[in-house]
């Protein structure tokens, strides 16, 4: 077997292992290093299908900065298996059917476009900066801008969210 | 790059190893005395000596610092995250580490005829590795800062993940007019370009100093150190850590500051070009070797430089309030980046019509 298959399997499997520890772990900060896992063996794969950009970019706003916050967050809330509340089982039901949904979904929507991703290794240029940067600012050039105005109006509407009204006073408590 | 490291040689893995246990080794040579350098500067400031009592003007003294933190009694906290506890300067140390892979120390050297390159890894996406890397940095600190259960810890770690977060910003978009510039992300590339041409810091002032303020920022260096401020927080993120566990959180501070050294030097001023004199011709005449040699000492000479702003900014200027910090990042150098980034673009297409 060469090295990329090897490769290839030690990844796949790293994030397959990973992604079901995030939904097994009882410790959320467990988690989330968990899902950290995961960005890491994707870009893995990114790396195998000669994507250098693409896989440094998925670590530096997923691994590196998104999953910051949502640390931040869950270190912050202080969560412990005491404090998490009990479902139902109904609720449970019903949670393990939409997942079941969902999943089916992905699957009918990949299912005719393997070829389109199964790749031979170390092939293919179009993860690296020079071609992605040439297709986003011509072919792609109005989704792309499109796209950044929807990050813009997001983010305006965090800043309105967060912002203090302007006759309260802070509560002191 | 894939299928050249799936068909290379041997001699070339047993290289490669060579070469980043030196990078490695030096690094923490490195940031050994500049913890020296630094209790030496800050005595000098202060009109007071600093320590002379181990070995001729106290040069022993990181030694003797080492061995003291190494045969102390290690305590992990009870009611502590023990994995996530000791998982916590380990990242600290590796992050740290890891960024010197795609510095280039010089250009190469010639042993049995094989022509060494001195860079680990000469990937086309340099400087965003640099900036994974730095990305992951975050982490050392908030676990560390969460699994000591303790809340200044916590308080802690999340001052210095949101102000590293935050800095990272505007550090990105300082470099993007760079990037503009040399069209590269290779650090190789860059540094070839100012050997043939001149330092970036001719073209980029704004940029560099944008640069430097957020490279202070990343390494937790004073006037940025909330995440350690002793009179708000005891001592900051690692005031569970004791031995050789504390040992690496503060060691980690040296080698980031010496790597980032590096970074900047590659980036603003010239790499391993040693200025006024042509290294071809040097090459020529001295042969691979000796060039390569001082190459690099004219790197190390301004790694050594920026150590000395370092620790000179360190003891002159007070530490900033948090809301000041925070301030300073996102409403003064995020726009401040982005006007450099217009103008830059703007006059290089005056100049290109």
């Amino acid at each position: 077997m060469p090295l990329s298959e090897i490769l290839f399997w030690f990844l796949t499997a790293l994030a397959l292992f990973s992604a079901l520890m995030v939904v097994f772990s009882d410790n959320p900060i467990h988690s989330v290093l968990w899902l950290i896992m995961v960005f890491f063996a994707i870009s893995g794969h990114y790396i195998l299908m000669n994507a250098q950009f693409l896989a440094i970019v998925n670590l530096i706003v997923y691994a590196g900065a998104i999953m910051v916050l949502f640390l931040f967050v869950i270190m912050l809330m202080n969560m412990n298996t005491d404090a998490e509340p009990q479902k139902s089982q109904w609720m449970r039901i019903a949670a393990a059917l939409s997942g079941g949904a969902l999943m089916l979904v992905l699957v009918a929507a990949l299912k005719d476009n393997v070829g389109a991703v199964s790749r031979t290794s170390g092939e293919g240029s179009i993860g690296l900066i020079r071609n992605l940067g040439k297709v986003l600012f011509t072919d792609y050039v109005l989704p792309f801008e499109i796209s950044s105005v929807l990050f813009l109006s997001a983010m305006v509407g965090a800043v309105v969210l967060g912002k203090r009204e302007k006759n309260t006073k802070p509560v002191n408590n | 790059m894939m299928t050249l490291l799936f068909t290379m040689d041997l001699m070339l893995v047993l290289e490669k190893f060579l070469l980043i246990g030196a990078v490695i080794s030096f690094a923490l040579v490195v940031a050994m005395y500049t913890t020296y350098a630094e209790r030496k500067i800050a005595a000098w400031m202060q009109d007071r000596r600093g320590p002379n009592r181990a070995g001729p003007f106290g040069l022993l003294q990181p030694v003797a610092d080492g061995v003291k933190l190494f045969f102390k009694e290690e305590i992990i906290p009870l009611a502590s995250n023990r994995f996530l506890f000791v998982l916590g300067p380990a990242l600290a140390m590796i992050t740290a580490m890891l960024t010197s892979a795609v510095i280039p120390w010089g250009e190469y050297i010639e042993i049995l005829g094989r022509k060494i390159s001195l860079q680990i890894a000469d990937v086309n996406i340099g400087i965003l590795y640099v900036f994974g890397v730095v990305s992951m940095g975050v982490y050392g600190i908030m676990i560390g800062g969460w699994a000591s259960n303790n809340k200044f810890s916590l308080l802690a770690a999340v001052r210095g993940a949101s102000q590293i977060i935050s800095y990272e910003l505007a550090m990105g978009l300082s470099l993007i007019s760079l990037l503009m510039m040399t069209g590269s992300l290779s650090l190789k590339t860059i540094v070839e370009q100012q050997m043939n041409g001149s330092w970036n810091i001719i073209y980029q002032p704004l940029g560099f100093l944008i640069f430097i303020i957020c490279v202070f920022a990343e390494c937790n260096r004073t006037p940025f150190d909330l995440p350690e401020a002793e009179n708000e927080l005891n001592f900051g993120y690692h005031q569970e850590y004791s031995s050789m566990k504390l040992g690496l959180y503060l060691f980690s501070e040296y080698v980031n500051m010496f790597i980032s050294s590096a970074v900047m030097a590659t980036l603003f001023f010239g790499g391993y070009d040693i200025p006024f004199v042509d290294e071809t011709a040097l090459t020529a005449s001295l042969g691979a070797n000796l060039t390569a040699l001082f190459c690099f000492l004219a790197l190390f000479a301004k790694v050594l430089f920026f150590l000395f702003v370092f620790i000179w900014v360190r003891w002159t200027i007070p530490r900033f309030r948090y809301d000041q910090l925070m301030d300073l990042g996102w409403k003064k150098l995020i726009p401040l980046a982005l006007a450099n980034m217009i103008i830059t673009a703007v006059v290089m297409l005056l100049i290109k019509n």
